[in-house]
Order: C-alpha cells, then sequence, then structure tokens
C-alpha cells in the first residue's frame, strides 16, 4: 500500500513537472528591465501553483537565473535548467548574464517566496515566512493569511500570523475590520508598524478608528522607548566588557605591579594576531572544526602573550623597578619594537579575523531590539576572565605570592619567597590576560599592528578611574565608562563623547587623585 | 682606528643603501623617469590604499613593458606616509625635491590632500588623484581622476529617491569626521532642501577615524527609521572602521530592503574583509565595479590578479579591482599620453597637453580630461552588493558626464571659475 502510494506520488511530481505550465512569455519578463513588470511577474509566477515557481523565484533571489538566447535559465552548481519546463540545458552556456534585481524587487521576491513558504510542513520555514511577510504584507495576501492562519496549529506562528494579517488589514475598506487591525496592532513592537498606522492616522476618517490608532501608536512607542533604553545599557555594558578585558592585564601589571606599561596595548594586540594565527592553522589544518577555532585561540594567545610579557620584564623591565619615567620611556620603546616586528611579520595591513558563525547574528529581544551574539558572548568573556584573575590571585599560592610581594617586598623576601620570579610570573600573568583581551578584540574591531595604540590611552583610564591596586575599581570604572560614553553618545555624538569622558577623567583625578578606590593601609608606603 | 671607523661607515652606508633598496628601484639607469607614488601602506587607510599602490606599480611594470614613455622606462618611488597626514607632506616634499620625480600618484583622504597641496603649488609639481572627493577645490597642480560630487553622491541621493531606489524620504548622512564627509554632507544637505527634504528628516553623524565601536550609531539609525517615512543611509565612513560598522549593521538585522545604505569610499576591496551575506543589497555608488563586463576590463582584471599572484600579495587568489585603482590606471595612462603628446615631463608642457586626453577605460566608456577644469568626465554606476562581496549594477547614466568641482548647491559657487586660476 504504501509503495503504491509512492508511486503515485512520484507519479504525479513527475507529471507535474513534465507538464510544468510556467509561461515563457511571463518568464521572459522576469529579465525586463523595468522593476514593475518585473514585480508583477514575480506576483504572477508566485500564484501559478506551479512546482517551478519556488525554485525560480529562489535562482532569482540568489543571482542564480540567467537569460540565454530567448529562455530563462536557472542555474544550479554547474547545471542549468530551464524554467519554463524543468529539462536540464545541455551544455550549460559559460558565463551567462545573471538576471539582476535591486532592493525593491527583492522585497517583492521574499514577500512572494515567504506566502509560498507559508504552507510548507516544516516549523522553521514556516515561522521565517511569517516573519518576512511581516516586513511586506498589504492587502493583496490577506485571504491567503487567513487561509494560513485557520490551518496553523503552532501558536507562536499564529500570533505572528494574526499580527501580519492585521497589517494586511489597515486600509481594509470596512471600518470595523479595520479598527479591529488597529487594536490587534496595539501589541506590535515593530517599527514599520508604527509607520504604518501614523501613515493610516493621516488618512483616517472614522472617529472611533482615529482614537483606536493613537491608543496603539502610544502604547507601540512605549515598548520602542524601552527597547532603545534596554539597547543602549547593554551597548553601554558591551563597551564596560571590552574596556575591562582591554584594562584587565594593565590592572595586574600597572595596578597592582607599578610598572607603567606603555606596551600594554601591544600585548593585546599580540593575542589578536595569535587568533589570527590559530584560525589561519585551522583553515589549513582542520576546516571543518574553523567555527571553533576562537576557543583554541583563547590558551594560544594567552601563552604567547605572557612568553612576550616574561620575556620583557626579564631582559628590560627588571632593571627599572622604581624608576618609573625610565620604564614608562623603555615600554614605549619595546612598544614600538613589537609593532614594527608585526609589521614585519604579518605585514602592514590588517589581517581579516572572521567571526565564527555561532557569534555571527543576533537574538532578537524585542522586535526593534536585536543584541549582537559577538557582544554577549564578549560579556561573558570578560566575566570569565575576570573570575579567573580572581582566583589566581585570591585563591592560589601565586597569588598570595605575588600581593605579599607588591605589599611588602623585604618582608616578602625575607619569609622566602623567590621575589624575582615572581615578579616575571606576576608580569607575565598580566600581559597573558591582556592576550586574552586580544582574542575577543579581534572579534569585534580590526586587527593591525597598531591595533593597540588605540586602546592603551582607554586601558590606563580605566586602572586610574578605579584606583590603582585594586581589581574591583578597574571594574567599576570600566563598566561605568562604557555606560557613561554611550549615554553622551547618543546625546552628542562619538567624537564629543570621547572628548567629554577625557575631561571628566582629567577633572576626576585632580580631585581624587587615589581614584575610586583607594588601597588604606600601613602597607601602602609609596 | 681611521681604517675601522671608515669600515663603519661603508657598513652603515650599504646599510642605509639596502634599507632603502627594499623600497625604491636602485638607479642603475641614467635615462628613467621617476614617478612618485604617495599611497598608506600602514595606518587605518592601508586597507585602501595599499590596493592603488600595486595598480600603480602594475600600471608602471605594463608601460615598461611596452617601452616605457620617450624612450625611457619609468621608475617608481614609492613611500609611505602611513595614514599620518602632516607625513603625507613631508613626504611628497621629499618625492619632489630628493627624488625630483615627474609626476605624483597619490592620496586617498581629502585630508592627506589638502595635507600636499600646499607642497606641490610651492615646488610645482604634479599630482594624479585618484578619489572620489567633495569638490570645492581646482588646483592647477592636481588632476582629479575620481569622481566630483555631482558624478557620485548626488545620483546616488537621487537614485534612492527613487521609485526603484526605495522612494526614501528621510536620510542619515553618517561619515568620518573630517573634510571630505562633512563638505560631501554639507552639499547633500543643501541638495536635499532643494528637493524639498526637511531638516527634521536628515539626521547627520560624525565618528573618529578608526572608531570600532557602531552600536550607538545603528541603533540611533533604527530610532531614525522608525519615526515615520522610508529612510535611507549614506555613509560617507572611510577607511577600517567600515569592517566594524558593516559587521554590526549585519549582527543588528538592519536589512538593505528595510534601510539601505549608500556607501561612497566602499568597494570591492573594503568588503573583503567582512561577510557580505547580511549585507546584500546595500549600495555603492561609483564610477567603476569589477563585474562590469566589457573586453577592457575582463583585461584589466587579468591583469590586475595576475600582477597580485606574481608580487605574491596577501589572499592574491581573491585579489579584486574596484574604482580608485580603475582611476588609478586612467591617470598614469593619461599622464603618459599627455607626456608623449607635450614630448617633455615639464610640468607646465604636461599641464597643458592633459587637455582633452582621451582614453578607454575599463568601466567600457571612452573618459575624456575636461579642457579646462582638470576632472574627468565619467560615467556613474550605482551597484547592489551581492553575497559574494561583488556589486551588481542597478542603476548607469547613459554616457560619461561632465564633473562640478564647484557644486552648485553651496552658494557662492556660482561665481566661481571652472578652471585654475
Amino acid at each position: 500500500m504504501r509503495i503504491l502510494w509512492i508511486l503515485f506520488f512520484l507519479a504525479s511530481w513527475y507529471s507535474g513537472a513534465a507538464q510544468a505550465a510556467l509561461d515563457p512569455a511571463v518568464l521572459r519578463q522576469l529579465a525586463d528591465d523595468d522593476s514593475d513588470v518585473k514585480i508583477a511577474a514575480i506576483q504572477q509566477i508566485a500564484q501559478s501553483a506551479d512546482p517551478l515557481a519556488e525554485r525560480v523565484l529562489k535562482a532569482l533571489a540568489d543571482d542564480g537565473l540567467a537569460v540565454v538566447d530567448t529562455k530563462i535559465l536557472i542555474l544550479e552548481d554547474e547545471q542549468a535548467v530551464d524554467a519554463a519546463t524543468g529539462a536540464a540545458v545541455v551544455p550549460a552556456p559559460e558565463n551567462p548574464d545573471t538576471i539582476v534585481v535591486n532592493n525593491r524587487v527583492r522585497s517583492a521576491l521574499n514577500a512572494a517566496l515567504a506566502a509560498l513558504n507559508l504552507f510548507n510542513p516544516d516549523r522553521a520555514t514556516r515561522f521565517s515566512a511569517t516573519r518576512a511577510l511581516a516586513q511586506s504584507a498589504d492587502a493583496s495576501i490577506a485571504p491567503l493569511l487567513t487561509r494560513a492562519l485557520q490551518q496553523e496549529k503552532d501558536p507562536e506562528i499564529k500570533e505572528q500570523l494574526t499580527e501580519v494579517l492585521a497589517f494586511a488589514n489597515l486600509q481594509n475598506a470596512d471600518a470595523a475590520v479595520r479598527l479591529a487591525a488597529v487594536k490587534t496592532l496595539g501589541a506590535s513592537s515593530r517599527p514599520n508598524v508604527r509607520n504604518a498606522l501614523e501613515a493610516q492616522l493621516s488618512t483616517e476618517s472614522v472617529e472611533a478608528v482615529r482614537i483606536a490608532i493613537q491608543a496603539s501608536l502610544r502604547a507601540i512607542d512605549g515598548r520602542i522607548a524601552l527597547g532603545e533604553q534596554v539597547g543602549r545599557i547593554f551597548s553601554g555594558i558591551s563597551l564596560g566588557s571590552v574596556l575591562l578585558l582591554a584594562a584587565l592585564g594593565l590592572a595586574i601589571t600597572y595596578g597592582v605591579m607599578g610598572v607603567i606599561n606603555m606596551a600594554h596595548g601591544e600585548l593585546l594586540m599580540i593575542g589578536a594576531y595569535a587568533t589570527y594565527a590559530v584560525q589561519s592553522a585551522f583553515r589549513h589544518y582542520f576546516p571543518a572544526a574553523l567555527d571553533w577555532y576562537v576557543l583554541a585561540a583563547i590558551p594560544v594567545a594567552f601563552f604567547s602573550a605572557a612568553l612576550v610579557g616574561i620575556l620583557m620584564e626579564r631582559t628590560v623591565i627588571r632593571w627599572l623597578y622604581g624608576r618609573t619615567l625610565e620604564t614608562l620611556l623603555a615600554t614605549w620603546g619595546l612598544s614600538l619594537i613589537l609593532i614594527q616586528s608585526a609589521r614585519v611579520i604579518f605585514g602592514a595591513q590588517n589581517v581579516e579575523v572572521s567571526n565564527p558563525s555561532w557569534m555571527s547574528g543576533g537574538v532578537s529581544v524585542v522586535s526593534n531590539l536585536v543584541l549582537p551574539w559577538n557582544r554577549i558572548i564578549i560579556i561573558g568573556f570578560a566575566l570569565f576572565v575576570l573570575l579567573l584573575v580572581w582566583v589566581l590571585l585570591n585563591r592560589t599560592r601565586l597569588g598570595m605570592f605575588v600581593r605579599a610581594v607588591t605589599q611588602n617586598r623585604p618582608m616578602a623576601s625575607c619569609v622566602g619567597v623567590p621575589t624575582g620570579r615572581i615578579d616575571s610570573l606576576a608580569f607575565g600573568l598580566g600581559a597573558g590576560i591582556a592576550g586574552l583581551g586580544g582574542v575577543a578584540l579581534s572579534q569585534i574591531s580590526n586587527v593591525g599592528p597598531d591595533m593597540g595604540q588605540g586602546y592603551i590611552v582607554d586601558s590606563f583610564m580605566v586602572v586610574v578611574l578605579g584606583g590603582v591596586g585594586q581589581l574591583a575599581g578597574s571594574v567599576w570604572a570600566a563598566l561605568g565608562l562604557g555606560v557613561v560614553t554611550k549615554f553622551l553618545e547618543g546625546w552628542a555624538g562619538a567624537v564629543i563623547a570621547k572628548i567629554a569622558v577625557l575631561i571628566f577623567i582629567i577633572i576626576f583625578i585632580q580631585k581624587r587623585p587615589q581614584g575610586l578606590f583607594a588601597l588604606k593601609g600601613r602597607f601602602v608606603e609609596n | 682606528m681611521i681604517n675601522r671607523r671608515s669600515i663603519l661607515k661603508a657598513t652603515a652606508l650599504t646599510t642605509m643603501l639596502a634599507c632603502a633598496g627594499i623600497f625604491t628601484v636602485p638607479a642603475f639607469a641614467a635615462d628613467t623617469i621617476k614617478v612618485g607614488i604617495l599611497h598608506s601602506l600602514s595606518g587605518t587607510m592601508a586597507i585602501s590604499e595599499t590596493a592603488l599602490k600595486e595598480t600603480a606599480l602594475m600600471t608602471i611594470a605594463d608601460i615598461n613593458a611596452h617601452g616605457g614613455v620617450l624612450g625611457k622606462k619609468l621608475e617608481p618611488v614609492v613611500v609611505d606616509p602611513a595614514s599620518n597626514w602632516p607625513l603625507f607632506a613631508e613626504k611628497a616634499r621629499q618625492l619632489l625635491t630628493q627624488d625630483k620625480v615627474a609626476v605624483v600618484f597619490g592620496c586617498w583622504t581629502s585630508v592627506s590632500r589638502k595635507s600636499v597641496l600646499p607642497v606641490f603649488k610651492e615646488l610645482n609639481g604634479l599630482l594624479f588623484y585618484p578619489v572620489q572627493y567633495e569638490g570645492e577645490e581646482l588646483e592647477k597642480n592636481v588632476f582629479y581622476t575620481g569622481a566630483a560630487p555631482n558624478q557620485q553622491a548626488i545620483p546616488a541621493v537621487e537614485y534612492l529617491m527613487s521609485k526603484d531606489g526605495g522612494s526614501a524620504k528621510r536620510f542619515v548622512l553618517l561619515g568620518t569626521d573630517y573634510v571630505y564627509p562633512r563638505t560631501t554632507n554639507k552639499i547633500l544637505r543643501a541638495f536635499l532642501h532643494s528637493k524639498g527634504v526637511a531638516d527634521a528628516d536628515i539626521m547627520e553623524e560624525y565618528t573618529p577615524f578608526g572608531h570600532s565601536d557602531y552600536q550607538t550609531i545603528i541603533a540611533k539609525i533604527k530610532k531614525f527609521a522608525s519615526e515615520g517615512k522610508k529612510t535611507a543611509v549614506v555613509s560617507t565612513i572611510n577607511g577600517d572602521s567600515n569592517v566594524p560598522f558593516y559587521k554590526e549593521l549585519g549582527n543588528a538585522g538592519l536589512k538593505a530592503t528595510s534601510v539601505p545604505v549608500v556607501a561612497f569610499s566602499v568597494g570591492e576591496e573594503e568588503l573583503r574583509g567582512v561577510d557580505t551575506k547580511p549585507l546584500v543589497g546595500e549600495l555603492a555608488a561609483w564610477n567603476y565595479f569589477e563585474s562590469i563586463k566589457n573586453p577592457t576590463n575582463t583585461a584589466f582584471i587579468k591583469m590586475y590578479k595576475d600582477w597580485a599572484k606574481k608580487q605574491k600579495l596577501p589572499k592574491a587568489d581573491t585579489a579584486v579591482t574596484n574604482d580608485p585603482m580603475e582611476a588609478t590606471y586612467i591617470g598614469i595612462h593619461m599622464w603618459k599620453q599627455a607626456v608623449e603628446k607635450a614630448k617633455s615631463t615639464d610640468v607646465n608642457k604636461v599641464i597643458a597637453a592633459m587637455a582633452g586626453q582621451t582614453f578607454k577605460a575599463p568601466s567600457g566608456f571612452t573618459v575624456m580630461m575636461d579642457p579646462k577644469n582638470h576632472h574627468l568626465h565619467k560615467p556613474v554606476f550605482i551597484g547592489e552588493v551581492k553575497a559574494d562581496g561583488q556589486f551588481n549594477v542597478v542603476w548607469k547614466t547613459k554616457g560619461p558626464i561632465k564633473a562640478e568641482p564647484w557644486s552648485p548647491y553651496i552658494p557662492g559657487n556660482d561665481k566661481k571659475k571652472g578652471e585654475p586660476e
């Protein structure tokens, strides 16, 4: 019995394909120069219920539809199919001219494809189809939507369909339908719904509908404003987490050890280049696992930056402890050497570090607010690094030694702490943490030899503002600076915000040189 | 002692020469013509300018392979002003006084061009500037082979306002904070006023060079777009900031079908570092796209791809061509033709011979240097980004149009002469 069914199905499918009735004349209109003609043809094809219709429209959307002589061909990985008959064309023409669609045609195309997909058995396909229709629904597809709504079982899709249907009914001739539509739309928070409602308000003649529109508009405005506030706070926290990642390493080398490390930015750069190197290695050796290169890059970046840090400490910085000005100049020199080395090894141009697919795109919280995955993951990563540093400093023997040496070097030395080696390890730790910051930065900004220069000022700002010698201070300072910068940017623009933050910090440090959180106690001798 | 010192000196000298050799071809032949190449090979603009240096070297090598100019070989002198505007002036002076180059091909940002202008005027040098710019300038010592505003910005905005461009009614003018975006946006604002767009429907935003956090800007664009009427973004962001900008745009789910972005400084080269799948449909306006099909362009693309492979450029297998590269190529060839017409590399004679030069450009049109205003007559194309990072041409002019360096939308420009003083 089942075999019979399959045979029947195959036969009907085959006959459908063989007698496909896409009118060649309509197909040729797809290649017309006039967008109006193209859109009309797209709608005609979408309504033809032909099995080839979806394939043709998909090919058109993906630049895979070509005109050869008078025939329209679908190009699918090196083979060509006649769009009118579904028969393969052998041999496939070389370098055919594909049909160009512009944004206007693409909108119509997306709507047509979505309409075709409304009855797809796959839930995910139906879901994305309703979402796509939400951008472009109009009265012409209202009957289709009603039919889809009746058949739909999934509650989430049903809810979306109801909203799309209301959107499509907004200009219905019947005032009662309009009123119901407006009321439904009050629950939406999409900006294009708001625009449509506002447009309707200016032409609406029935008083009751007008009042309903105004009420719906107020409800939508409230939700959009809320989304904006949440978005602003999120971007502030996101910037804060970036600042924190950039500054945490410095909080150890400068904050705890007191070394003014002008090469800190270059340690970030080393971390970012390590990420790039790991990505290239993955591309070459394990292309299948390319998506996970970032995880492998984390230890590589940590250890390569830490190694460079220890080298710097052993060769230059250890001879200059207690001589602030010399340290500053020497580390600045080191930073120039590191930048130039990166130029020699990797070239002066920026290198491309791509986001793995799980870090692209975003999660839609409210429909006018999309939180990008890469930002969310970086906030999480900042928390992880913070925890790591805290545990290392407060819960390990190394951390205890580091604290002991910074608090009272002679006493630590007396009780047998190898102060010299602890200095190297602590500096290496700070450098390694900077390397971790570099991994995060590589995911959101450009990776180039002088990328570190842009972060050195920010990092010092965070550490100094937070109070030297305090991890907690750095955390609050980074978050505070992030949120304040983002609010200022929203209000006065990026250029002014940058200036204002710098001025604020100068004044703040004048009034309170010890920073937000000052270390108290008798060990702070200098 | 003396002996040792002289050995030291000799070693130092050879080292210096060897170092210089990395950047310049040693001057072994006396009868060469030196030409300067002044493009940032490091810093924020390297993303765009490095390809122009390669194009210039390729074109020069090609001219040399075909017999050179006036029977002499061209000898390129490459310097790196490192996206540092004052350094541009220093390097320009070095090219003109020490290397004594006959002509300089270079600059991308307008701020770098403004920085070298006094040097070229003082020393009567000759500069070919290959990038679209804001106009408001007409110098005897400069030939502009990129677009003036009426050859790029104005047609692009007109397209956005057309039915096919989405009938945009509200505009976000977004740019990097320096002279080109500011002036272009001033012109565009005046143009939009003339089309009846009110100030409330125009939002202007600027970011510093190298800015990499576009969250706020994207949120602002979304908010602006949600306040009614179709919105479009006109981007004059320059340099590597474009990569984080487009990344953020893709991640935030702002699609070209709802809010299209048209860019004036983003081409095939800048998009190489970006995943273009979420960006399908974003626009760019130029006088050339790699995707244009004609024999001249096919030959040009092949020439550059071969060059990239031969020079082992990074990512040579995905090498692309773009508008400023085409403009560099046109500029060098036009200079060659002018030198041959003048039978001399003397700056004044070459300037006179440049007037009315024509060249069959890869854009598929024969472009002409205006007899008076030092700008090219160029065709205008508007392209939409495809998933593979190339552009589909969705609109073009019928033929080359004449440049208007003094935009009629800026008050007082009607009195200015269309030729250098």
